[in-house]
């Protein structure tokens, strides 16, 4: 809501403060102003370090440079068709001044005017925006010769001084304009864009600021009851309830409906103030008439329609009006003033009379019965609307307004009258209307006055301040909430512009608001909780998954977090799957499904990267969503890993690295899981990961359980990727199932005594697995062998085909020093251990 | 033969002065102090001398001996520091040309931030509660005093989940972490109905917004809150709690104000600016020139929340507060395009 300071003024007396200073005031008490728009009064300036406030734009007007003056003769320009000169006064001195703006050229030659044109005048040397460049660019005006004449000064256009972002033509000022007064002082202002918090619909109009500002500076809001300012009626017309009637068919959607009559208008524009005000406030002007009902909704909040009274009397065939609020007919058809058919359901509301349709009630009239320039007499309409249904409304049609902006967030119908009466004051004094008397006023449902009691021990408790009950009043009544104490308790009725004040406890909290509002937030003072702390108990699971995230970090996985979002397309290169948690609303076709499968997003990050680096280990851990048939779905944790390209990284004179591969993976978990505290690890050849190489996939058990499964990217899953030619790895784990596990935590003490480290090599049947080999050797060897670490595999001729080689560095260890022979007797145990129970020869 | 071993030593020490390496000192050494050089071989035919001479001449060679050895030790030491001084002179790396790399492993931004604000919630008394990110109308709007159709569903626009059946409480995407509230008190409540304990915890989580995926805005986010229920819990304490987290989150000097603002499930509600901290304050593009950082919102927990929870509005009162990681990173990082955080691009991730 953007809002001029200049009409603020109209209802609130604002001097000594700055425009920020308002601001401050209106953003700590939530009316947050986004941005300040200067428009003619002076702009801050900020000295070096100085704090800014406010996020702010426009232009200041030199009071000695930009000054009000009148035309009194247009002349032709001796050299240039399209060019005028004017004689112009500016309250000094005559000048002479060059122009080819298009909305006087008309006065070209005609003489000396009979009546002065008022106009914005910029002398040498005056900053403004340039009215000929692209965007608002600001330019310094300097003297120069323009077709062999001398031109120094000019008139301004609305892009120059700032007030719109086009325009077309100079600004011809109201006829009353001071000649000679500084622009500045006649019309400059500041416009500050307010944001409308959902439940404060209520300050979305100037009164409504205004009387929040009143309240938090403490001054009066200066009445301006529409009723006592409204023209009188003229008697000798036919009173409007003689003319309309109303019929409501449900209050509930439609609590009330008003309607006043003016009578031979005179379609014109409206005067350039009003213009001014409604540009500044981001509505175009269209003609007096409906620049009065957009004036009168911006600024007390009641939107209101103006209705063509000889159109419509037309359609009721000269007799009495019968205007009708009901519900639509499903198919019904309208068509909306932006010239749209529209198709209407039943849940829409619509006024309308026995001939159909005439306006979407609270969204937007209908094109029929619209002010054209030929209207004379004017039924204004000013009614409330269920606000929730007006929302609804406006988002079927897609018909955002600045009218069911207002309704979709509650206007108070103790307005509509208000409203009414405030457009035909204006109708009349803009379009010379003669206001009919009467006036037709259905209210088939008042809201309840808001009553809440609240005490100084609510205050205290909620706010944690002490206030009396008179302290709690004064803050209350400058919102003009009514205060009345009653016992040891405030009963506290809320004023008639409100409809966000509940009842009960939430009506106390509602009034907590408001107190701590009208007391400042900034007022209240800090305290550190007081309150018992509760049982610590941590969140073990929580804590786990972090502890897992610094393993991986430790192992050298980059982290990574996918999009829950995905394609059943994308996923399908990774996994089959039946059915997907669907949204009914996706963003887009690659988001439609949440996903079901983590190896795919780490997948699809690896793809993203490959190009850009040499080797890449990702790790994610997230929840994957399995559907459940209508109910919520099941989101069970996981953890995928993958890695792809350089085993080391290179440089300069380290040019050679192998690829990772599938025994990197296996490291990288064997360290992981010795990290999780894991013991009684195995692994065993798989073939149950679909997108994983048959031949190198292995499943990773603890005892008997089934933990995990790891293993190259299946060739033919790797061609739906565009990847390099580097082996791709992955891993996919259950995180319920890890955490499930029974670590251990005791260590294995270090000896004191030497250990004797020793070599040996057996050749043994290809189809032997290594595994066996070493579990063999551990076994045999018992607590003598304290480690068993392969360090070659070798086949060639010389072995045999069919054979293979295992070299193993064995570690003895005692807790004693071993000798030589001690040694010997261990190594022969388990050489013929190993040639008894898998035939294997040791090798010299 | 004592001319013969001045003859011995003065040969030999003249040598030893041309001897410049290694190589050369041990073929002196050998030469002249070895089994067959002509000094030894005086050692050798000591007995074959009389008994007059041999002491004279033993002695004479002993001296020459030392002296040799001595010599030879010195002579050792000047090759040894004239070797090293040409070597340091010589090994001079280019100490310009690029360290060798390593692949390491990091956390993702994201992580990283959320650590930082839980764990200073976690010293606070605020113990992380996680819940689902699927959630149903009830959970995500309903108890939290967000009517059906009411505008203040306008500030949360929200992803549906597809179902076969229309319902009144569609399942949906959560476009916050306050479900959580809901899950947490009623948990709590359900220890003990009687008289419920009072809760400290932090919420967080992924949540998720029906926006146009722009550098502004993202489908998915993630969020911390933190809550407080207790029998004595008060504005002025939502103020000092919240003082204390900004201070330990943005530094000491941070100045901050609250803004009355709206949210259904707060009220009074407030929104937190702090001091722009790329500026101070003097306006800059970060702080769109208002010298402010809008960083997380605030407020009583509504009564119509506490009774959904099951907390008796009448007598416990409590405060919540949200904020938003990613948000804080890119103030305090200037990123300036929100998509990076889901896009995986490792270029950005190693930033961190
Ligand atoms: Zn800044």
């Amino acid at each position: 809501m953007k809002i001029p300071i200049s009409w603020l003024k109209d209802f609130i007396d604002l001097d000594g403060l700055s425009v920020e200073d308002i601001a401050r005031k209106l953003t700590l008490a939530g009316m947050e102003v986004d941005e300040i728009l200067y428009v003619g009064l002076p702009m801050p300036i900020y000295k070096d370090g100085e704090k800014h406030e406010f996020k702010t734009n426009g232009i200041g007007w030199d009071r000695e440079k930009i000054v009000v003056a009148e035309v009194r003769e247009v002349k032709p320009h001796p050299n240039a068709d399209k060019l005028t000169l004017l004689d112009l006064y500016d309250g000094e001195k005559d000048q002479v001044v060059l122009t080819g703006a298009p909305n006087i050229f008309h006065l070209k030659g005609a003489g000396k005017l009979d009546q002065p044109l008022k106009v914005a005048y910029a002398k040498e040397g005056a900053t403004l925006y340039d009215g000929h460049a692209d965007g608002q660019v600001l330019m310094t005006l300097k003297r120069a010769k323009i077709r062999g004449v001398d031109s120094y000064s000019m008139v301004c256009s609305e892009k120059e001084l700032g007030i719109t972002e086009e325009s077309d033509g100079i600004i011809l000022l109201d006829d009353d304009a001071p000649t000679g007064m500084p622009l500045a002082d006649y019309m400059g202002d500041a416009v500050l864009d307010i944001s409308i918090l959902p439940n404060m619909g209520r300050v979305a109009n100037v009164v409504g600021v205004a009387r929040e500002l009143a309240a938090l500076l403490g001054r009066e809001l200066k009445a301006q009851s529409p009723e006592a300012a409204a023209q009188p009626a003229t008697l000798n017309l036919q009173p409007v309830n003689e003319l309309v009637e109303i019929e409501i068919t449900n209050p509930e959607l439609n609590p009330r409906f008003t309607f006043g009559l003016i009578r031979d208008v005179e379609i014109k524009a409206s005067p350039y103030e009003i213009q001014r005000r409604l540009k500044l406030a981001g509505m175009r002007p269209i003609s007096n008439i409906v620049d009065a009902t957009n004036y009168a909704m911006l600024e007390l909040g009641q939107p209101l329609h103006a209705f063509d009274y000889d159109v419509l009397s037309a359609r009721a065939g000269g007799k009495k009006i019968k205007i009708t609020t009901r519900a639509a007919k499903d198919g019904e058809k309208i068509s909306t003033l932006d010239g749209a058919e529209r198709t209407l359901t039943a849940s829409n509301v619509l006024v309308g009379d026995a001939q159909g349709a005439l306006a979407l009630a609270g969204v937007m009239g209908g094109l029929e019965s619209e002010v054209t320039d030929q209207t004379k007499n004017i039924l204004l309409e000013g009614a409330a609307w269920n606000f929730i249904n007006v929302r609804k409304t406006a988002r079927q049609h897609n018909l955002p307004s600045e009218a069911s902006f207002r309704f979709s967030r509650g206007v108070h119908p103790a307005l509509a009258d208000q409203g009414v009466k405030l457009g035909l004051r204006y109708i009349a004094e803009w379009a010379n209307g003669k206001i009919a008397a009467g006036f037709v006023d259905e209210y088939p449902l008042k809201p309840k006055d808001a009553v809440v009691r609240i005490s100084t021990r609510d205050v205290k408790r909620s706010l944690g301040i002490d206030l009396t009950l008179e302290q709690i009043s004064e803050a209350l009544a400058r919102l003009e909430f009514k205060c009345e104490i009653v016992e040891d308790e405030l009963q506290v009725t809320a004023p008639n512009h409100r409809l966000d004040i509940g009842e009960g406890v939430v009506g106390v909290a509602d009034v907590l608001e408001e107190i701590a509002r009208s007391y400042g937030y900034d007022n209240i003072p800090t305290s550190s909780l007081a309150d018992a702390l509760p049982p610590q108990l941590g969140n073990p699971v929580h804590e786990w998954e972090e502890h897992l995230r610094d393993l991986l970090v430790a192992l050298g996985f980059q982290e990574i977090v996918s999009y829950r979002m995905t394609s059943v397309e994308k996923e399908s290169r990774v996994v089959r799957c039946d059915d997907y948690v669907q949204l009914a609303n996706p963003i887009a076709p690659e988001k439609s499904v949440l996903r079901r499968s983590l190896a795919a997003s780490v997948l699809d990050a690896l793809e993203k990267n490959v190009r850009n680096g040499e080797s890449f280990s990702f790790f994610e851990i997230g929840p994957v969503f399995v559907p459940r048939k209508n109910e919520l779905p099941d989101e069970p944790r996981k953890l995928a890993l993958v890695m792809s390209g350089l085993r080391e990284a290179t440089a300069w004179d380290a040019k050679d690295s192998a690829q990772l591969d599938f025994f990197d993976m296996k490291g990288r978990l064997e360290l992981l899981l010795s990290g999780l505290r894991l013991t009684n690890i195995s692994y065993a050849a798989s073939d149950s990961s679909h997108y994983l190489h048959p031949g190198k996939c292995a499943e990773i058990k603890i005892g008997e359980k089934i933990i995990g499964a790891f293993g190259e990217l299946h060739p033919l899953v790797k061609e739906k990727y565009e990847l390099s030619e580097a082996p791709v790895l992955a891993a996919e784990f259950d995180l319920a199932t890890l955490r499930a596990l029974n670590p251990t935590y005791g260590i294995t003490p270090v000896s004191e005594f030497p250990p004797v480290y020793e070599d040996i090599a057996v050749v043994v049947d290809e189809t032997v697995p290594a595994e066996k080999v070493e579990a063999l050797i551990r076994q045999t060897g018992g607590r003598s062998v304290a480690n068993v670490r392969l360090f070659d595999l070798y086949r060639d001729e010389k072995i045999g085909a069919g054979k293979k080689s295992l070299a193993y560095n064995l570690t003895y260890q005692a807790e004693k020093t071993l000798t030589d022979s001690d040694a010997a007797a261990i190594r022969n145990k388990i050489v013929k251990r190993l040639e008894k129970e898998l035939g294997a020869k040791l090798r010299s | 033969m004592l001319d013969k071993l001045n003859q011995i030593e003065k040969e030999a020490l003249e040598s030893l002065q041309s001897v410049a390496d290694a190589a050369a000192l041990e073929a002196w050494r050998v030469a002249n102090l070895g089994r067959s050089s002509p000094l030894m071989s005086v050692f050798s035919g000591l007995g074959k001398l009389s008994k007059e001479e041999k002491p004279v001449v033993g002695q004479a060679a002993n001296q020459v001996k030392v002296k040799l050895e001595a010599e030879f030790e010195s002579q050792a030491q000047a090759v040894k520091s004239a070797a090293l001084a040409k070597s340091l002179a010589e090994e001079k790396l280019d100490v310009t040309l690029p360290g060798r790399a390593k692949f390491v492993g990091r956390l993702h931004p994201s992580t990283q931030q959320l650590r930082r604000v839980l764990s200073i919630l976690a010293e606070m008394g605020f113990q992380v509660y996680t819940s689902r990110e699927v959630e149903t109308d009830e959970y995500n709007f309903q108890l939290l005093n967000f009517p059906p159709d009411h505008p203040a569903r306008d500030m949360q626009d929200t992803f549906f989940i597809k179902t076969d059946v229309e319902t009144d409480n569609p399942l949906l995407m959560r476009t916050h972490t306050s479900p959580g509230q809901i899950h947490a008190m009623r948990q709590f409540v359900a220890t003990n109905p009687s008289d419920p304990p009072p809760i400290r915890i932090a919420l967080p989580g992924m949540c998720f917004r029906y926006e146009q995926i722009t550098a502004r805005s993202e489908v998915q986010f993630n969020q911390v809150e933190g809550l407080a229920v207790g029998k004595n819990i008060t504005f002025a304490d939502l103020k000092g709690t919240i003082a204390d987290f900004v201070r330990r989150m943005f530094g000491e000097g941070a100045r901050l104000r609250f803004r009355a603002s709206y949210f259904p499930f707060t009220e009074p509600s407030a929104e937190v600016d702090v001091e722009c901290f790329v500026c101070g304050g003097k306006g800059c593009a970060v702080c769109k020139n208002s010298g402010w950082l809008e960083i997380l919102g605030c407020g009583m927990v509504h009564p119509n929340v506490l009774t959904a929870g099951g907390y008796d509005p009448k007598i416990y009162s409590g405060f919540a507060w949200g904020m938003g990681p990613e948000r804080q990173l890119m103030l305090r990082n200037k990123i300036n395009d929100i998509r990076y955080f889901w896009g995986n691009d490792a270029r950005f991730l190693e930033q961190f």
